[in-house]
């Protein structure tokens, strides 16, 4: 066992784990963080997307050990940032444009999408396209989920000018 | 599924990096950014003894200059080469391939040493380094040693790597004059390995073609240089002809695989396809 001490969604863990302790396993089944989730065993699907120090990664591909001294941030922890307990931006518009149809992609889909945007806060359909190409929907509802990172981007756009929302 | 049991070390210098693979027993793998490494870990084809995770060796990352070549940390992140404005002016193939390495998740912890270290006969980046006349820096016990990348790629999966050392950095000649340059990359879905791509690199004047370096991903068990187009693109004109003859001698020395992506004979028609894009690209055509 090897002793971390890690951030995830502004609180701070102090714990044991085996070093092949994947970070989706330690996240889901010592933290209850089951918000993330596996859908995959290859690294392709994406739905396991956090952001590790800020920076989307597939928490199936990273060790626990790894994240130790890090920030983790997954979907459970991204209502609060900004604004008390409502909705982020962009699962606001996965909400309002439908971006979803069983929603297994959507913790991952969202995730690297608030990634995306990060980057490049008004990104083209391509772009977007590319952006959130190492996450799968094989409900392939692919149409409205860019639409909800088109509305997000937008609303994120407005709202920086009011300095609301980072 | 979950990997096998392995003692961990997580060294914060090259020194403590050898000293842990040196300590580690029979059987060590290196873990760089471990989007290769810990799929296969996962799937259990990999159970190594003991995993030194290099993520915190701080030495190993970033790009410098130094005189005629740019060297490249072994732990650069791919995020981190397309971001460079050091490679953006003198080495642009390297983020241009590294653009289309898997997605952006893969690409903010995958590493350009550890690509290259893998040596995965579809993987983008050790073709590149073959055209780019690359040199490989390797740490080891007994001191460092530089290998050329033509005889870094030994065989499918293996590099000249041997037990107890380590790539420290990846040195690329700085490209200057009226060079272009473009990687070509055919798969079918996103984030997919390439079932061929060609890295080329032209050099121009006076209207004609004076060098051109073209590398193979894919076309055998390692990276490969089309020489026999190379030759014939040497002193040819830099036109839509000359260059389709030259890349129709794409294949000649290769000896690609056939598997679930692609016959080798498919193969072997699609490199010619794609040297005569890369290179009419590269050509500024």
């Amino acid at each position: 066992m090897t002793s971390i001490n890690v951030r995830v969604d502004g609180m701070s863990y102090s714990d044991d784990v085996e070093p092949r302790t994947l970070l989706v396993h330690y996240l889901r089944e010592q933290l209850g963080k089951v918000g993330t989730v596996v859908g995959c065993d290859t690294s392709n699907c994406g739905a396991c997307t956090v952001h590790l120090d800020g920076q989307a990664v597939k928490s199936c591909t990273v060790f626990a050990v790894q994240a130790d001294g890090s920030e983790v941030t997954t979907i459970e922890g991204i209502a609060e940032e900004g604004r008390d307990g409502a909705l982020h931006p962009v699962q606001k518009a996965f909400h309002e444009m439908h971006g979803l149809q069983c929603g297994y992609c959507t913790p991952g889909m969202i995730m690297a999408s608030i990634d995306l945007l990060r980057e490049n806060p008004n990104p083209s359909e391509t772009e977007i396209r590319e952006g959130i190409e190492g996450n799968l929907c094989r409900c392939t509802g692919y149409q409205n989920i860019v639409r909800a990172v088109q509305q997000a981007a937008g609303e994120m756009s407005g709202a920086d000018t009011l300095g609301a929302q980072a | 599924m979950i990997p096998a049991p392995f003692q961990y070390a997580r060294p914060t210098t090259v020194d403590e990096a050898l000293q842990a693979i040196a300590e580690g027993g029979e059987d060590v793998k290196i873990l760089a950014g471990g989007q290769s490494l810990i799929p296969v870990m996962r799937l259990r084809l990999a159970a190594p003894e003991t995993v030194v995770d290099i993520t915190r060796v701080g030495e190993l990352r970033g790009v410098r200059e130094d005189g005629d070549a740019l060297v490249i940390g072994a732990m650069t992140t791919h995020h981190d080469v397309i971001t460079d404005p050091l490679i953006a002016q003198y080495a642009p193939l390297v983020a241009e391939a590294t653009e289309t390495v898997a997605d952006r998740q893969v690409r903010y912890r995958g590493t350009f040493g550890g690509a290259l270290a893998h040596a995965d006969p579809a993987g983008d980046l050790p073709a590149v380094a073959l055209a780019l006349d690359a040199e490989f820096v390797i740490a080891g016990p007994g001191g460092r040693r530089t290998v050329p990348a033509a005889d870094f790629f030994v065989d499918y999966l293996t590099t000249a790597l041997e037990e107890g050392e380590l790539l420290v950095e990846i040195r690329v000649p700085k490209l200057t004059g009226q060079w272009g340059m473009r990687y070509e990359k055919f798969n079918r879905v996103a984030q997919a390995w390439s079932i061929v791509a060609v890295a080329a690199a032209v050099r121009r004047e006076d209207g004609h073609i004076a060098e051109a370096r073209i590398g193979l991903t894919n076309m055998g068990p390692t990276p490969l240089r089309a020489r026999a187009t190379e030759a014939a693109l040497a002193g040819a004109d830099a036109t839509p002809e000359a260059i389709a003859s030259a890349a129709r001698q794409a294949a000649e020395g290769t000896s690609p695989s056939s598997d679930l992506n692609a016959q080798a004979d498919y193969r072997e028609h699609l490199v010619q396809v794609l040297t005569r894009r890369a290179v009419s690209a590269a050509a500024g055509l």
